[in-house]
């Protein structure tokens, strides 16, 4: 598996990121770099093997649901780039 | 010691402190400090230690990477993206050691969000290692080893995600523990890699860590991965001696190791046998797996975790107005073969132009491969062949201290590196440098390391112990017994 120019285009799409002509070109020999030296892992054979989602196991622990204080209106305001009194600003999304 | 003498001590502590901050200044490895903040709480403890209320960690001096919330403060995790923002809230790590008195002293230079291995990616510049500013502290957390290091305080608090606390401990010559995965809260502490991250303590003795993780360790509320698992008494339990069983692993003496570092690591082992300790080969048979396993994981954990940097209600957003003047321009200086932001609305755009000047480019980098691994049609020949290659990592850690009580290694294959050595090169040979800590972030299990004397290039070098899953009073034990071998 090889990535292409394009490729990173579309990744840098799906993760947000802006890239330009020579970003994108560096990435893609990072990634193929890196990627081609993840290709060691086909080594093994993990056919009779469990994917590891949770290092400890533990029972899921339940609190009660007893109310509590929430971030105070003026904490969650403070450090917004753009917000008046109430609420957060964000650019017109509606063209 | 009356306890006016003591009194007195502590302040002369912090005064000298504050002038180590001050005479390192050109070293980069603190981000946050406010003097008289210091001196204020300094002299609050002062009237506690008088009238005898004061808790268990007062006359200690804690510095803190900038990666750990404390509410009021600047969290920057050195990254543009939160130059300016400032935490409403204390993470549980932080908030333990301040109820028990800590005077948390300053916050401190990292790899930006934890990523990296030599705390040269940071809007604040390269730190720079205390025993020769040619060379790297190590990362992420070398901001927090350089401070124990340079004598700026105490103990320091980092994040371990792939090493981040070892490593850099054994650069700068100082004690390094990663605590089991689950034993210290990750409530505030800005996540990078979520099924990885954990909190430790750098000290300058093992008996300080020690102390400091008695006070971190415990489960909490906040974080439902946090373990319930007791807590031993660690500093009465490592006063006690314990014969060990060492197990040596062949894959962490191979290629790629410095001969001086091996040198040393074997004679401190035979030292350990003398003092009647016992060692064991043993063999962790995919040990040469564990860094494209963690990268392919923790790529995948951070381009999830950092998504949440989006410009709207915290952190750096771009200029919209002037956005929105190149749209009404018709500005387009998109590249032709990115076809794929054609249709983007504004709002998608601000997105983009707030996380791309926000983010470096190592960050850029591993969300970009975090992003692919778990892109459709890659997810299961990366992701999916990752989580299984975790599991026979762990599975080798479980059969190996079915053996032994501690597996005994070097903690890095070299001593530090110059600045910009590293940087100049592709980004592999950076991520090579954690062989030998990785494994125990992908197992979930302990780690310290202890430093091991001076290589013959002046640099500090580290012997790491691991241990099983919440087993640190063997881990301590182990660190212990090195120690006071006199080689550090």
């Amino acid at each position: 598996m090889s990535v292409s120019k394009q490729d990173v285009f579309y990744v840098a799409h799906l993760a947000r990121l802006r890239l330009n002509d020579e970003e994108a070109e560096r990435l893609q020999g990072d990634l193929n770099d890196i990627l081609g030296y993840m290709e060691t892992l086909n080594e093994l054979d993990t056919s009779n093997v469990e994917p590891l989602e949770h290092v400890i196991e533990q029972p899921a622990i339940l609190r009660k649901d007893n109310p509590a204080e929430p971030l105070s209106h003026e904490d969650a305001l403070k450090n917004a780039p753009d917000a008046d009194s109430d609420y957060f600003r964000v650019p017109k999304v509606i063209e | 010691m009356d306890s006016k003498g003591s009194v007195d001590l502590f302040e002369e502590k912090v005064e000298r402190y504050i002038g180590a901050i001050d005479a390192f200044e050109d070293y980069n490895i603190i981000t946050g400090f406010d003097r008289e903040q210091v001196r204020q709480r300094a002299r609050e403890i002062r009237s506690k230690l008088e009238t005898g209320s004061a808790g268990p960690l007062a006359g200690m001096v804690v510095a803190v990477k900038d990666v750990l919330c404390e509410r009021g403060k600047k969290v920057t995790c050195s990254s543009e993206t939160l130059r300016n923002f400032e935490s409403v809230y204390t993470a549980t790590s932080v908030q333990r050691l301040l109820d028990k008195d800590a005077l948390l002293i300053a916050r401190t230079n990292m790899d930006e969000f934890a990523m990296g291995s030599s705390t040269e990616n940071s809007i604040f510049g390269p730190a720079k290692n205390p025993v020769n500013p040619e060379y790297v502290t190590g990362g992420s957390s070398g901001g927090s080893a350089a401070a124990v290091a340079a004598d700026l305080c105490d103990v320091a608090l980092g994040s371990d995600t792939g090493g981040s606390i070892r490593q850099p401990a054994a650069y700068c010559g100082v004690v390094g523990l990663k605590p089991s995965y689950g034993r210290v809260s990750r409530y505030g502490l800005v996540a990078f890699a979520s099924s990885f991250d954990c909190v430790g303590p750098f000290a300058k003795t093992v008996e300080d860590a020690a102390m400091i993780l008695q006070h971190l360790a415990g489960y909490d509320p906040m974080d439902q991965s946090s373990s319930q698992a007791p807590v031993p008494d660690y500093l009465s339990e490592i006063r006690s001696k314990k014969h060990l069983k060492i197990g040596i692993p062949g894959e962490y003496f191979a290629e790629g190791l410095d001969p001086e570092i091996r040198f040393a690591v074997e004679e401190q082992l035979r030292a350990l046998e003398k003092e009647g300790h016992t060692l064991h080969p043993i063999t962790l048979p995919h040990t040469n797996y564990a860094i494209a396993t963690y990268y392919i994981l923790a790529t995948a954990e951070a381009s999830s975790n950092l998504a949440r940097y989006d410009g709207i209600r915290y952190g750096h957003r771009a200029d919209a107005d002037e956005m929105e003047r190149r749209l009404k321009e018709g500005i387009d200086d998109r590249p032709t073969a990115d076809i794929y932001s054609a249709g983007d609305s504004p709002l998608i755009r601000l997105y983009k132009q707030s996380r791309t000047e926000g983010f470096g480019d190592e960050v850029k980098r591993r969300i970009l491969l975090g992003t692919y691994v778990l892109s459709k049609g890659y997810y299961d020949a990366y992701y999916g062949k990752a989580q299984r290659v975790r599991r026979l990592i762990q599975n080798d850690f479980s059969n190996a201290f079915r053996e032994v009580d501690v597996i005994a290694s070097p903690t890095a294959p070299t001593t530090a590196f110059k600045i910009g050595e590293k940087t100049q090169m592709k980004p592999m040979e950076m991520y090579l440098n954690d062989i030998y800590t990785i494994s125990a972030n992908l197992a979930g299990i302990c780690g310290i390391s202890v430093p091991l004397g001076t290589h013959s290039n002046g640099l500090p070098m580290g012997i790491q112990f691991q241990a099983a899953s919440m087993h640190e009073t063997d881990l301590l034990h182990a660190a212990k017994a090195s120690e006071s071998l006199g080689r550090s």
